[in-house]
């Protein structure tokens, strides 16, 4: 392993497998934490460290041929370290929108109200082609930040200049197959319950330091 | 060898445009709107006859559900082109393309998926003759190392997807490739065999070990369906 890079570790759940439930099984948890966030982070430090020695051989071909690994696994990585944050039990104070009032402020002022905003996020989500992500994201506008919605494909990460994500969901098969099969928009109702207010609150009120600590913390 | 002309002509039934339904739209909705609609084709085997490799509630799943969406999506989308074409209507005609393109192939790329697969019973496994034989060997050198590589790009897919082998109709050789999501094998490259890389084709029996899933469909490819696709 060389000096220069780091070797990302998977970062502990901030709940138990089963906290989850009955929205997200502890089956799907326990896979979804400890076999696919795992296999990125195994992926991107294979690749950071060919990265590494391909730099230091001047050797750009490789470099060039080596990015799109690195962008789907190293996307994968912060994409459900995002995630494990940005969700809560059910029953817990962090997973009620009284939880982030700011927030909900702008989402009235941007949606109407809130049922618009979750219909809207909702159609966002169910239009996904294949694998992807929707995220609700803070936009740095110059003079105002504004609220979007985004879908991502496969991996990729919401990094853009002046764009801090807010919360996410995983829209691959993998997050819901186990308990809801090919009903994706079952999935997507539900998992309102467990959206993690008081992280999304913390999110939007910082910038990108603050969604992304996470990644800081499992070096 | 009547199975074989059985399951081809309900792959070639289900792709082709059926005018029964049509046929009363267009009674009131004018000759414009005359076109056929996609049906989902029956699967030429029980849903249990791919096990072990493959479980008979995935199977059942994946037909009669995943399939049926494409089928049901398609229609839909063709239904609303069809109308954009008679308003001359090309932005909603544009913004249509991407539905038809990811229903249009989901229903496609199945269609050839459920045909190039076969219970062992029926030949599922056993390798290919002749001239798809030999373009496998001039390629690859061996069936086994075509295996190696084909797995070796299932495995590389990022995100939702199907490897095929395909026939390049310029030079007549064959070779892998991967294509993105429903993305259908059009244009330059004739589908010679398809293997679903989406999640929903293992994940209830495999999860996450994927390569599991890749090693053990080769004992239910129908190389027959292949040879036939082969020119
Ligand atoms: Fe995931
Ligand atoms: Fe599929």
């Amino acid at each position: 392993m060389s000096p220069f890079i780091t070797n990302y570790t998977l970062p502990p759940l901030p709940y138990s497998y089963n906290a989850l439930e009955p929205y997200i099984s502890a089956q799907i948890m326990e896979l979804h934490h400890d076999k696919h966030h795992q296999t990125y982070i195994t992926n991107l430090n294979a690749l950071l460290q060919s990265q590494a020695e391909s730099t230091q051989a001047s050797d750009i071909p490789t470099l060039v041929y080596l990015q799109s690994g690195i962008r789907f696994n190293a996307g994968g990585h912060i994409n459900h370290s995002l995630f494990w944050q940005n969700l809560a039990p059910a029953q817990s104070a962090e997973a009620k929108t009284s939880a982030a009032p700011k927030l909900m402020e702008k989402i009235k002022q941007t949606w109407g109200d809130e049922t618009k905003f979750r219909e809207a996020f909702n159609t966002a989500l169910l239009g996904i082609q294949g694998s992807g992500w929707g995220w609700l994201v803070k936009v740095d506008g110059g003079k105002e930040d504004r609220l979007v919605i985004m879908t991502t494909k496969d991996q990729d990460p919401v990094v853009g200049k002046g764009e801090v994500p807010i919360f996410g969901v995983d829209m691959w098969e993998h997050a819901y197959y186990l308990q809801y099969l090919n009903g994706r928009a079952a999935y997507v109702e539900k998992i309102w319950n467990v959206i993690n207010w008081k992280t999304a609150e913390e999110r939007y009120l910082g910038g990108r330091e603050d969604a992304f600590k996470v990644l800081k913390a499992s070096m | 060898m009547s199975s074989t002309l059985l399951r081809s002509s309900t792959v070639r039934c289900a792709l082709r445009a059926s005018t029964s339904a049509s046929s009363k739209k267009a009674r009131f909705a004018g000759a414009t709107f005359v076109r056929g609609k996609a049906t989902l084709p029956d699967l030429p085997y029980d849903y249990g006859a791919l096990e072990p490799a493959i479980s008979g509630k995935i199977m059942e799943l994946h037909h009669s559900k995943h399939h049926q969406t494409y089928v049901t999506s398609l229609n839909n989308a063709s239904e609303q082109m069809a109308e954009a074409k008679a308003k001359e209507d090309v932005q909603t005609q544009i913004a249509l393309q991407p539905l038809i393109n990811f229903h249009g192939g989901g229903h496609i790329n199945h269609t050839l998926f459920w045909e190039n697969l076969a219970p062992t019973s029926q030949g599922g496994g056993e390798p290919p003759k002749g001239g798809l034989s030999k373009a496998i060997n001039d390629s690859y050198g061996s069936l086994d190392a075509f295996k190696e590589k084909f797995n070796a790009a299932l495995a590389g897919i990022q995100g939702s997807g199907w490897a095929w082998l395909v026939q390049d109709t310029q030079t007549g050789s064959v070779g892998i490739k991967t294509y993105a999501n429903q993305d259908a094998v059009v244009g330059q490259f004739r589908p010679i065999l398809g293997i679903d890389a989406w999640e929903h084709a293992y994940y209830l029996q495999y999860q996450n070990r994927k390569a599991e899933y890749f090693k053990a469909i080769w004992d239910v490819v129908n190389w027959k369906a292949a040879e036939n696709r082969f020119k």
